[in-house]
């Protein structure tokens, strides 16, 4: 891993993205009350996210559980259609439905290797099934095959092509699962919690497989995670999601290090640590809201130590804090400058200015809020 | 919650976990467990002892497939079929009572039905992994306080049942009101709070928490961890806390056991364990974890995955994945023996027989519990 290339990176938006999400929604309709005609309420998933990968980096979306950062890797597998917003390859819209063409270029991986390989098939079957659909197979398809077990590290790959998925262990599943991703070459990587099934002791394996194939073969890899640790290890780019919108994106060791909103202070906060010599003190608290009727203004205001009264009227713009660090938070934006729809907030949202520095992004755990039934409310 | 004990109990004192060699509460001693039976048997635990102590929180980590649960559920009993305990004793001490002199202490793997119905709960009470699954779906919340209530504390009334079902809730940060919801109307979080009130309601002196917090999500995990050792401080109950998550349980134990193929392969106070481990596996297990700070470098994990049980390696089970194996750990398995006086102990042959101590696994002890989470917490 070449890490001290990445720590310099610049701006997303510099680097043409090979493959780009923008104004990404999704909602789901889900029954809404009780009785025999309980009626149907809309679930907003995910809800104008924007996000880019460039050729040659991991970015890693990270978030809680009902975050959306799912349902953003499926979008942009298109194994989902999005309800607005638009996915774009190399710049060009992608047409609707799933073209095999558009399989070709992006793969996705799984979250359970115990359930993405055919359990009644063997590995050579596995591997063999997205060369023949593809028409790729060429005049060897035994070297085709040893030679992508070869490029996931599972050597011999004599050994591995007449096994059945259930005879492997669960990190040669998963490398197995990655090898089918392969088979096609694509450009792009989705990853989806990869390595959440996992053996704590076979986790950094994947992670540094995947980080392999980013160096050496320039794919663009999206790493969906909850676990910021291994974002900040593997990730170039990290994008944080709260309740289907991002709230922060940055250079990963930037964000663990200075994070800028509050909701990422607050997940910092509460990850394990041991290093850390003082107890944690939780900087905010309360469980994410419901998407069905979620908060107005910044959907983090009711759980935010900081919250001040623009933050439950008006969503927050984007706001440039560094190179490469947007935070989409009020407490970034002049106070002056705290007007709803102000042309100049505006400006800032669109990404084409950059507001003057702010002071620096408050510290964790400043202020202690108390955990109340409200807040902790159901989901 | 003095008023809804029952009067034969001595009032408890907080027993605070500077208490350094408090008596133990449960000791297990060679507890060895199989799964089937004959040659075909498959040795999920073999041989391990463990002693937790009155208020001192365990952390026993280990891998899937490592035996940890295998080797809780054993312990009190539990364990389904296939799996047979066919070697150790589990001693349970009950707390002392003043005035008598016999001694209380109950093998509960000879225990009979009557004996392990007296303490299961009372005594020692269980969080599990999923909530979900623990808690009743077609009953409501205070439905299953009061099936708990009304077996075993018969001397109360159903209001008095009522109001100490929402004493506990509010004891957990939820209200009085969630009695009258189902589990599935809470979120996970809230489901795992009402599991850790109900295994709370009958003031155990042992809570076995079996990857409790797994299934949360951080913050939420975070907020149960410091809501469950805040009780822990009060009501002074022992923890055996499994996961494996080695270095969240840097954070919460006073000393962590570490498990490997069934075998416990390390035993050392939390700080200890975390800056200065002994034994190659906790050394890897420890570099699987990528930092939150600092630099960020290339790290290698642990090559090669964990054995089958089935097929287990001859000797040390670690040898094959373990960069200073010795051919004396292809040959003979080592125990865990204590390594100097500080009274932590290892099973690896490279503390053994003058052979050289890697330096990676020679580093400095940082003393006594000086840092650890104990006497942090105690300090806050």
């Amino acid at each position: 891993m070449s890490l001290t290339a990445q720590e310099a990176a610049v701006p997303p938006v510099s680097v043409a993205p090979v493959l780009e999400g923008r104004g990404l929604t999704k909602y789901f309709s889900v029954k809404h009350g009780r009785g025999i005609f309980p009626g149907t309420a809309r679930l907003f998933a995910v809800d104008d996210v924007t996000i880019a990968l460039a050729a040659g980096t991991v970015t890693a979306l990270v978030g809680e559980s009902g975050s959306g950062k799912t349902t953003v890797a499926r979008m942009l597998a298109k194994i989902i259609n999005p309800d607005g917003g638009v996915v774009l390859l190399d710049g060009k819209p992608v047409p609707h439905g799933r073209p095999r063409s558009y399989a070709r270029q992006v793969q996705m991986v799984f979250q359970d290797p115990f359930a993405s390989l055919n359990p009644i098939h063997r590995i050579s079957y596995n591997l063999v099934r997205p060369l023949t659909i593809h028409h790729l197979g060429g005049p060897d398809l035994n070297a085709a095959i040893e030679e992508l077990l070869r490029r996931v590290a599972l050597e011999p790959p004599q050994q591995f092509t007449r096994k059945f998925p259930h005879e492997l262990s669960g990190g040669q599943r998963q490398r197995v699962a990655i090898a089918r991703a392969l088979s096609v070459r694509p450009r792009v990587l989705l990853a989806d919690e990869p390595v959440s099934m996992l053996d704590v002791s076979i986790r950094l394996g994947i992670l540094n497989l995947l980080a392999d194939l980013r160096d050496r073969d320039h794919l663009a890899i999206l790493y969906v995670t909850h676990d910021i640790a291994s974002a900040r290890y593997l990730a170039d780019t990290i994008v944080v999601m709260y309740a289907g919108q991002v709230v922060e994106t940055a250079p990963s060791a930037r964000l663990t290090d200075h994070p800028a909103h509050p909701y990422t202070q607050l997940l910092l906060s509460a990850a394990p640590d041991p290093d850390r010599a003082e107890p944690p003190s939780l900087a905010g608290s309360g469980a994410p809201p419901s998407l069905i009727a979620p908060p107005s203004g910044c959907r983090f205001h009711p759980r935010c130590p900081h919250a001040m009264a623009i933050c439950s009227t008006t969503a927050p713009p984007s706001v440039t804090v560094g190179p490469g660090h947007a935070s989409n938070c009020w407490l970034h934006v002049e106070e002056s400058r705290r007007v709803p729809d102000n042309p100049d907030v505006m400006a800032a949202k669109a990404g084409s200015t950059s507001l003057r520095p702010p002071a620096a992004p408050p510290p964790i755990g400043t202020t202690q809020m108390r955990r109340t039934e409200e807040d902790r409310s159901m989901e | 919650m003095s008023e809804t004990s029952p009067p034969a109990r001595a009032p408890r004192t907080p027993t605070h976990s500077t208490a350094r060699q408090a008596d133990p509460v449960l000791e297990i001693r060679g507890l060895t467990v199989d799964y089937g039976f004959g040659t075909e048997a498959v040795h999920a635990v073999v041989d391990c002892d463990l002693v937790l102590r009155r208020g001192q929180v365990l952390g026993l980590a280990g891998e899937s497939g490592s035996g940890k649960s295998t080797l809780s559920m054993a312990a009190i009993r539990l364990l389904r079929s296939p799996g047979v305990i066919t070697g150790g004793e589990v001693l349970f001490h009950p707390r002392p009572v003043e005035g008598e002199s016999s001694d209380p202490t109950i093998d509960l793997l000879r225990a009979d039905e009557a004996e392990l119905r007296r303490v299961r709960w009372s005594e020692i009470s269980v969080v599990f992994q999923s909530a979900l699954n623990a808690l009743n779906p077609v009953i409501t919340i205070g439905a299953q306080f009061d099936d708990l209530l009304k077996v075993h504390r018969p001397h109360l009334s159903s209001t008095e049942r009522w109001d100490r079902g929402v004493e506990l809730l509010e004891m957990v940060g939820m209200t009085g009101e969630r009695l009258r919801s189902y589990s599935h109307e809470l979120s996970g979080g809230m489901r795992q709070r009402a599991m850790i009130a109900m295994a709370l309601a009958l003031e155990p002196q042992v809570m076995i928490l079996d990857e409790p917090t797994t299934a949360l999500d951080v913050v939420t995990q975070r907020e149960i961890l410091e809501e469950l050792m805040g009780l822990r401080d009060r009501l002074g109950f022992a923890a055996l806390f499994i996961t494996h998550d080695l270095s969240l349980l840097v954070e919460l134990a006073d000393e962590i056991v570490v498990m490997y193929a069934g075998r416990l392969m390390e035993r050392a106070p939390a700080a200890s364990l975390f800056r200065a481990p002994r034994v190659p596996y906790t050394y890897g297990l420890l570099h699987c974890f990528p930092p939150m700070h600092g630099e960020r470098k290339p790290m290698e994990g642990i090559p090669g995955s964990p054995p089958d049980l089935r097929a287990l390696p001859s000797g040390c089970s670690f040898h094959p994945r373990c960069p200073w194996a010795m051919e004396r750990c292809r040959k003979e398995t080592p125990v865990l023996t204590r390594l100097d006086a500080s009274g932590r102990e290892a099973a690896c042959w490279l503390h053994s027989g003058g052979a050289t101590v890697p330096a990676e696994l020679a580093l400095a002890d940082p003393g006594d519990r000086g840092s650890s989470a104990a006497t942090r917490r105690v300090a806050r």
